[in-house]
């Protein structure tokens, strides 16, 4: 699915509930992290929650991400996350502003502070891991 | 007064309408504010805002009389005398003022014990003290579910001498009420200094400090019905005034030259600059309300909240609750399986319950108990049985909403 497709699909949800739980059946649908790479530099400060997030560059130039979290709602948010950024070129990664993209969806209002925070940390670690390979 | 349910009317937090639901379950954290306290802080600043112990005018005298007259009140409430309190920012404040006021009077090897249920204000305060003045810090220890192991605890304070025993009236996390008057009768059979943090304890338990016989006693107004940035600390008065202040200025000097100066004796010589005169004023309003309640009606209401709350929370699969609940002050912390606190607390907090999550400021008791953390749900007298069925249906809509 791409971000579009997802995008798509939660603008036609009617209530939180039901945003939540397209939220948290896509953080379910990510492929493992094998707990090896759970390493604490990829352990991201910032969160409530335990959040395990990997960029990589692929061969050819596209951006690959992995990633775990111990809750189901942050590893679905970062999923969502991902899925802004997989497969693009890092040019078009810097671009994107996973925030704006939330509020869009409307899920800014349901999120506390420290949780908007923890989306910005997770938006915010992938764009510094970007930059090197601009 | 009237019936203790009816009490919830005059909290106008709990009864404007609003078109979300909105059910306070975390007075733990902070309690909310009855009509008679947010007006005295109004018609404070709007009739007779001035300063205390300042002025000759009239309306100084007035502020000066009812910010002593608030001191009197508390004292009262606690059954000790008025100069043996001093108004502080909160419980925090408090801890910091008597651990920075004591340590001129440790030594190098001398140990300071605190209980495994304490909140980090109770602990770190301790800590740095010992860093700096090469004390020991012991921890009386818990059992697996999370409550005071008298036995082991009384032991280590007898074989290990403590020079001060801190420990909370009640806990924040779990909602336990601590053995404090065991601990402090060891205690003192070794000559230690107790201090007590009542911060959660105070609005439930009405301590009589008198019979605790503890030698310092703590809390925050702001979980008592009253303002935030006003606390309470209490001391024997001999036991208070051998403190060294923490900060310097204003009221708390006797005299000042260049050469020599001179400080008040307590309760002034700990209220350095202008104090949170409004707050004071607010929480004698607040004080006033308490005094008006029948205190065994209260208890038997809590009570009957509590139980209620347990008894629903126990009935759904898969719940697990922590601490004492046999003595409590109407905190229930619990999980849900395996799943993590924060999942359910954003779905709960969609339903419109505010509830606490997370490790509520006790990370060791956390660590003892193995677990990143809890639910909290933290009563007051303000509850009432409607709530407690709110949040039982949110917290099963909650728990269906994990299962994908
Ligand atoms: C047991 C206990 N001690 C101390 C504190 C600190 O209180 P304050 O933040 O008002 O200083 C709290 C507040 O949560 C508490 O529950």
């Amino acid at each position: 699915m791409t971000y579009n497709e997802f995008k798509e699909k939660l603008s036609n949800l009617k209530s939180w509930q039901l945003m939540y739980r397209e939220i948290m059946l896509l953080g379910k649908s990510l492929p493992e992290m094998p707990e090896l790479l759970k390493t604490d530099d990829v352990l991201i400060k910032g969160c409530e929650s335990k959040v395990w997030l990997r960029v990589e560059l692929s061969d050819d130039q596209i951006l690959v991400l992995i990633g775990d979290s111990d809750t189901r709602i942050v590893k679905g948010l970062m999923g969502l996350i991902m899925l802004m950024h997989q497969g693009k070129t890092p040019e078009q990664s810097v671009k994107i502003n996973a925030y704006d993209e939330f509020e869009q969806l409307g899920l800014i209002k349901h999120l506390s502070p420290s949780r908007g925070n923890g989306i910005k940390a997770i938006a915010d670690t992938i764009h510094e891991q970007v930059k090197q390979w601009l | 007064m009237c019936p203790i349910p009816e009490l919830r009317q005059q909290f106008p937090i709990l009864t404007s309408k609003n078109e979300e639901p909105f059910i306070y379950l975390d007075s733990g954290a902070t309690s909310q504010k009855p009509q008679q306290v947010i007006e005295a802080i109004d018609s404070f600043y709007r009739e007779q805002n001035a300063n205390v112990h300042r002025g000759l005018h009239t309306l100084s005298a007035q502020a000066t009389s009812a910010f002593e007259q608030a001191r009197e009140k508390v004292a009262k409430f606690l059954n000790v005398q008025s100069n043996e309190i001093v108004w502080t920012s909160g419980a925090t404040d408090s801890i910091n003022i008597i651990a920075n006021g004591i340590k001129a009077q440790l030594s190098q090897g001398d140990v300071i014990c605190v209980s495994a249920l304490e909140h980090h204000a109770n602990i770190v305060p301790w800590q740095e003290i010992c860093k700096e003045k090469g004390c020991i810090l012991k921890v009386l220890p818990i059992t697996k579910s999370g409550i005071l192991d008298l036995k082991s605890s009384v032991e280590l304070i007898f074989e290990q001498k403590p020079k001060i025993v801190a420990i909370s009236h009640a806990s924040n996390a779990l909602g336990n009420i601590q053995p404090v008057e065991k601990i402090i009768e060891a205690a003192h059979k070794v000559t230690a200094t107790t201090v007590v943090d009542g911060a959660q304890a105070f609005m439930h338990l009405r301590p009589d400090l008198r019979k605790l016989d503890c030698d310092f006693y703590v809390f925050s107004a702001h979980k008592a019905l009253g303002p935030t940035g006003l606390g309470v600390l209490y001391g024997k008065y001999d036991q208070l005034n051998a403190l060294n202040p923490l900060r310097f200025g204003g009221e708390m000097i006797k005299e000042v030259s260049f050469e020599m100066t001179s400080f008040q004796d307590a309760p002034s010589k700990f209220e350095a600059g202008t104090p949170n005169i409004s707050a004071v004023i607010g929480f004698s309003a607040a004080l006033d309300f308490l005094n008006s309640i029948d205190y065994k009606e209260l208890q038997q209401y809590e009570q009957g909240l509590y139980d209620c709350l347990l008894t629903q929370l126990r009935s759904i699969n898969g719940i697990i609750i922590y601490g004492d609940t046999e003595n409590n002050i109407g905190t229930v912390s619990f999980r849900y399986k395996n799943e993590h606190h924060f999942d359910l607390a954003t779905f709960l907090n969609g339903y419109g319950i505010a509830i606490r999550s997370g490790h509520h400021c006790t990370q060791p008791l956390m660590k003892a108990l193995d677990i990143d953390g809890t639910i909290r749900v933290s009563l007051a007298f303000y509850n009432n049985h409607d709530d407690i069925d709110a949040f039982i249906q949110a917290l099963k809509e909650s728990i269906d909403l994990l299962e994908i």
